[in-house]
């Protein structure tokens, strides 16, 4: 790089403010503005058009926004100069598919200004990464979804950008599949490297990612570390012995009981504000002298946060 | 530059796909088919000359007229066709790419959109040079062997048919950054046609002397100037006493448009392929 102005490194990965885009009447994005710090994976999620696809490729420079601004790897939108430390995975994809897997990881090294040297190099390391190496030479063409998602994956990786955004890099695949580019993933983050994961199946970013963001109607409406966004209320469940007239009332000062199943064994499902009150609410069945045989705390999962949040939108007037 | 990566790109994708394969098809046949016809027109020739001969007449007209317009006649072929496979090798260079997602996984990389458009630009560009030559190479070739006749100006001529094609590539990928597929083929063949019909009434004009007919000829070549870069090139291409001969008529022209015509057309082949890089630089994929 010749130019003089040295992207910020101690600043963020990916920073936008107010970004929106506007098709004709229709507001793809409404007002988004998020951060990813560098080294992070970042998961971004929304239900289907919340205009996650439109987001991404306004970070790409494919698409130019309406209103708002952003840097990615400290340029601004679109620079073509940050975009050589940039691996893209389109979610709709088609590559050139009379080329072969080779081939098509050569043009894609020229165009990210690779030497040959470094093509010859680099083309084998992505190949294998990906678990493409047997079919290196043949056309893109013949290979199965899974394998042209795998080749997309190792166009994106082979400029050793330091900045990767994946758009739905796990739709085509099978659950190996998915558990390879999950390791990948982990593999990349090792490295320093910043993931930035559109994807809509929770369970895969719940696994993998450090920060979030859900987006719905276009703009963000959760933001955070995973862990603080699923931390909150905790869900308990008691099971018990026989209970004493009153305690039920007592135990309502502690916690918040919301379902009794009555019996030989009552078994509690009840909310605490935090784990102390659990502790409080166990401490007061031990001295009524209730037999306490389990105390089940229920995690809380990224899709029970999801379809709450997105669920709390819904029932809003737009 | 990355714009050759892309040239390049184009280039060997034209290669690979089949409608290059047709071409060259085609093209063999339309070789087979010229060297058999100006075969025949020359034992024609003989045979008529020989006749003459016999009853004492003199010869009304040169060899050259006929062997000249025989020229003629293969190079506006490939005119044609060069045209016609100009608009269809590019009318979805832009846009069916965008439609089919290939331009996704490339407009991200570290390379400017222009450079996107002037790459696929001289990728076609250099096809369509070698297909050319190719073509006007047999027909002068078959004047040459055949025939036994050599046409002036076959240079200029290959310089003028090959302007012709790289103006209406222009024109179709400036098309492709703004309309589909479809709506761009259907657009850039009728202003094709229009060029050609204009052509045609220029000539008309010229024949009958009617100024209207000539201006409507001028305006339509201004506003698609392949036909009159066609016909500087037959005019060119001929011996005097062959233009003379022929008149105003449909594959020529007894008034040549000027160098000034020349310079507009090489301007809008620039401009028309600056238009499309401004375009496509602002274009949301």
């Amino acid at each position: 790089m010749t130019s003089g102005t040295t992207p910020h490194r101690s600043g963020w990965a990916i920073e936008t403010h107010g970004l929106r885009k506007v098709f004709g009447d229709r507001v793809a994005v409404a007002d988004l503005s998020l951060t990813v710090g560098y080294g992070e994976v970042f998961g971004f999620l929304g239900p289907n058009g919340a205009g996650k696809t439109t987001a991404v490729k306004m970070l790409v420079g494919l698409i130019r926004p309406t209103a708002g601004s952003g840097l990615v790897l400290g340029r601004p939108l679109g620079d073509h100069r940050a975009r050589r430390q940039i691996g893209y995975l389109p979610e709709l994809f088609r590559f050139h598919d009379w080329l072969t897997g080779e081939e098509l990881l050569d043009l894609h090294g020229q165009l990210y200004g690779l030497s040959r040297a470094e093509r010859r190099r680099r083309i084998p390391e992505v190949l294998e990464l990906v678990g493409l190496t047997e079919a290196a030479r043949r056309r893109v063409r013949t290979y199965s979804k899974g394998m042209q998602q795998r080749i997309g994956i190792a166009q994106a990786l082979l400029g050793s950008p330091r900045l990767v955004i994946l758009d739905e890099p796990t739709s085509a695949l099978d659950p190996l599949g998915r558990r390879d580019v999950r390791d990948l993933i982990r593999r990349l983050r090792d490295d320093g490297v910043t993931v930035f994961l559109n994807s809509h199946l929770l369970s895969e970013v719940e696994a993998i990612c450090d920060r979030i963001a859900i987006v719905n109607r276009g703009r963000v409406i959760a933001l955070g570390p995973m862990s603080s966004l699923l931390a909150g209320e905790l869900v308990v469940e008691f099971r018990l012995g026989a209970l004493p007239d009153g305690t039920l009332a007592a135990l309502e000062r502690v916690i918040q009981i919301d379902a009794v199943q009555h019996g030989e064994r009552p078994v509690l499902v009840a909310r605490a504000a935090d784990e102390a009150a659990v502790a409080q609410a166990v401490d007061l069945l031990v001295r009524a002298g209730v037999p306490v045989y389990g105390v089940i705390p229920e995690r809380r999962s990224l899709e029970d946060l999801f379809v709450q949040l997105v669920n709390e939108e819904r029932s809003e007037p737009r | 530059m990355k714009a050759l990566v892309i040239a390049q790109l184009t280039f060997r994708e034209g290669l690979r796909k089949k409608l290059v394969l047709g071409v060259v098809l085609l093209s063999l046949i339309f070789a087979a088919l010229y060297v058999w016809g100006f075969h025949l027109f020359v034992q024609d020739w003989r045979a008529m000359e020989a006749r003459r001969q016999a009853q004492g007449a003199t010869t009304m007209l040169p060899y050259e007229v006929f062997a000249s317009a025989m020229v003629l006649l293969g190079l506006w072929t490939v005119n044609f066709l060069a045209g016609v496979m100009t608009i269809f090798a590019a009318v979805g260079t832009i846009a069916s790419e965008i439609e089919q997602g290939t331009l996704h996984g490339i407009v991200p990389k570290p390379i400017r959109r222009w450079e996107i458009v002037l790459g696929k630009w001289l990728g076609y560009a250099g096809m369509l040079a070698i297909y050319i030559g190719v073509m006007v190479a047999i027909v002068t070739t078959t004047a040459h062997f055949i025939g036994d006749y050599r046409p002036p100006n076959i240079l200029q001529a290959y310089g003028l048919i090959l302007l012709v094609a790289l103006m209406l590539l222009s024109l179709t990928m400036l098309g492709s950054t703004l309309f589909s597929t479809v709506a761009n083929g259907v657009i850039v063949f009728m202003l094709y046609g229009m060029a050609i019909t204009g052509g045609l009434v220029e000539q008309i004009g010229t024949a009958l002397d009617n100024d209207v007919l000539v201006r409507i000829g001028v305006i339509v070549s201004i506003l698609v100037p392949s036909d009159s870069m066609w016909r500087l090139a037959s005019y060119l291409v001929q011996p005097r006493i062959a233009v003379n001969f022929l008149g105003p008529n449909p594959f020529g022209t007894t008034v040549p448009p000027s160098s000034l015509a020349v310079w507009y057309s090489i301007g809008y082949m620039v401009v028309l392929l600056l238009l499309a890089m401004a375009r496509f630089q602002r274009r949301d994929l």
